[in-house]
């Protein structure tokens, strides 16, 4: 797929597929089109060439309703993005209850015990500011695993954080993984990158120039591109 | 006070003969004011809203009247409300068309809620701006159509942020009434001008004036507490003040 914005060539040819219970790891510079292209597959950024399919059905074919697909996504922001004037269980269930229609009193349920496994019981009468980043992330991830989705994106999830509350986080994504949900994480979490990916996909101006498992990708890259940015991370002391 | 006019003065603006006679009837009259604002604010939240949905939506089908409601906000917004008021209550009326009312009252009520339903559109337009659009995004990866979207995460959020100044266009709003009594409705404020005509005794308008304040003043006292809370937004709405 591509997609441009003006002049600029965000995603420059993206050719990407991910087989079901698979997480693969999107790693790359800001600006090499993760989120773009994050952003493509859940529909909230049309492309301009190219197609997405999601389990064989062409979801970006013009009959299709965007809103449907969407609903059998699960996207969660670097910023969060809860809904400040909910309280957590409120923004956990908004999607079950009003997208896929679900009875309140059962949303609410399943809700309660998705954030009590995600370390949050309690705290599902709070609204989203009496929380930590660290807390807030996880609700946005008990919001977007709450509507049972087929894919999960996830957008730089732990870059807003501090680095304390980075584990938290990343120990949700791994009880995800755990669960056979499939993935598409864009992150800079190197070593988490490693633990997590089946797959580790690098980007550079927009296009995918090498992919393959953790092992060849993040140990024995084999683009002279690649090894640059994981020198440079390295150096950052990310890696 | 020891300037050798107070006494004058006194007994121009502040009579005790002329406010017990005349404040019966000033508070009779400041009833009608008071019935009219409630029913006209709650017209105008609800037409403003109406008219701001339209403005703000993207629905290319929409787009005649999107241009209406835009030229309907100029208009409305740009001529005084007196001569609005005026207008509807003797122009209109004028035209003997059947069907069409002629009640004063009603139709300064109606030229009332046209001019401020025109202010308030634009608050509430500033107010969903206001939504980051991060809000959208979040809203429709949960699965949610545009107007779900709009109803439980975009509204909520945008009213909240302008109610400071859909407060301040409600206290002008209850100022305004008084500008109805150009058409003889039997206002408070047309009691003290009748009252004053009578015994050439000014004490009547202060009356009406004081009945004014006892509104506005608690409705400025409640508009700084919520600002006090914190929820004036950085980037305040503007309204007529």
């Amino acid at each position: 797929m591509t997609k441009a914005f003006g002049d600029r060539r965000v995603l420059d040819g993206i050719d990407l597929s991910i087989d079901e219970h698979q997480a693969v790891v999107l790693i790359g510079a800001s600006g090499s089109g993760k989120s773009t292209l994050l952003r493509c597959i859940g529909l909230l950024n049309e492309i301009d060439d190219g197609d997405i399919l999601l389990d064989g059905e062409v979801v970006t074919d013009p009959s299709v309703d965007p809103v449907a697909v969407r609903r059998r996504l699960g996207f969660v922001f670097q910023a969060f993005n809860l809904f400040p004037h909910l309280t957590v269980i409120d923004n956990v269930t908004l999607g079950t209850v009003r997208a896929q229609k679900v009875d309140r009193k059962v949303a609410e349920e399943r809700g309660r015990a998705l954030l009590d496994r995600f370390g949050l019981g309690g705290r599902e009468d709070d609204k989203p500011d009496q929380l930590s980043g660290g807390e807030q992330q996880r609700v946005a991830l008990a919001r977007a695993f709450a509507t049972h989705p087929r894919l999960m994106l996830l957008d730089e999830v732990t870059s807003a954080l501090d680095p304390e509350l980075v584990g938290d986080v990343l120990e949700v994504v791994r009880e995800l993984k755990k669960e056979g949900m499939t993935m598409v994480i864009a992150t800079h979490e190197m070593s988490f990158a490693r633990e997590v990916a089946d797959t580790v996909a690098f980007l550079h101006e927009g296009r995918i120039l090498e992919s393959g498992t953790p092992q060849q990708v993040l140990t024995e890259p084999k683009e002279p591109e690649t090894r640059k940015f994981l020198r440079r991370l390295l150096a950052a002391g990310r890696v | 006070m020891s300037s050798s006019g107070w006494p004058v003065v006194r007994e121009t603006f502040f009579s005790a003969e002329a406010f017990r006679t005349s404040f019966p009837r000033v508070l009779e009259g400041f009833w009608l004011d008071i019935k009219m604002f409630i029913v006209i604010e709650i017209a105008v939240l609800i037409l403003g809203l109406g008219i701001a949905l339209i403005r703000t939506s993207r629905n290319s089908a929409l787009f005649p009247i999107r241009m209406l409601a835009a030229i309907y906000c100029d208009v409305f917004r740009g001529v005084p409300v007196v001569i609005l008021i005026y207008l509807f209550g003797f122009g209109i009326p004028a035209l003997e068309l059947s069907g069409v009312p002629k009640d004063p009252i009603l139709m300064a009520g109606i030229a009332l809620t046209l001019a401020y339903s025109a202010y308030v559109a634009e608050v509430y337009r500033a107010g969903i701006a206001s939504v980051h659009d991060t809000q959208t995004d979040a809203a429709l990866a949960v699965g949610l159509t545009n107007r779900q979207a709009l109803r439980h995460v975009i509204l909520p959020q945008a009213i909240r942020r302008v109610r400071p100044p859909l407060l301040n266009d409600f206290i002008s709003l209850q100022k305004d009434v008084a500008l109805v009594s150009i058409l003889g409705i039997l206002e408070a404020f047309k009691i003290a001008q009748i009252e004053t005509a009578r015994d050439f005794n000014y004490t009547p308008l202060i009356a009406a004036a004081m009945l004014y304040l006892l509104v506005t003043i608690p409705m400025a006292r409640i508009l700084d507490h919520i600002g006090a809370r914190g929820e004036i937004p950085t980037d305040h709405a503007g309204g007529k003040v």
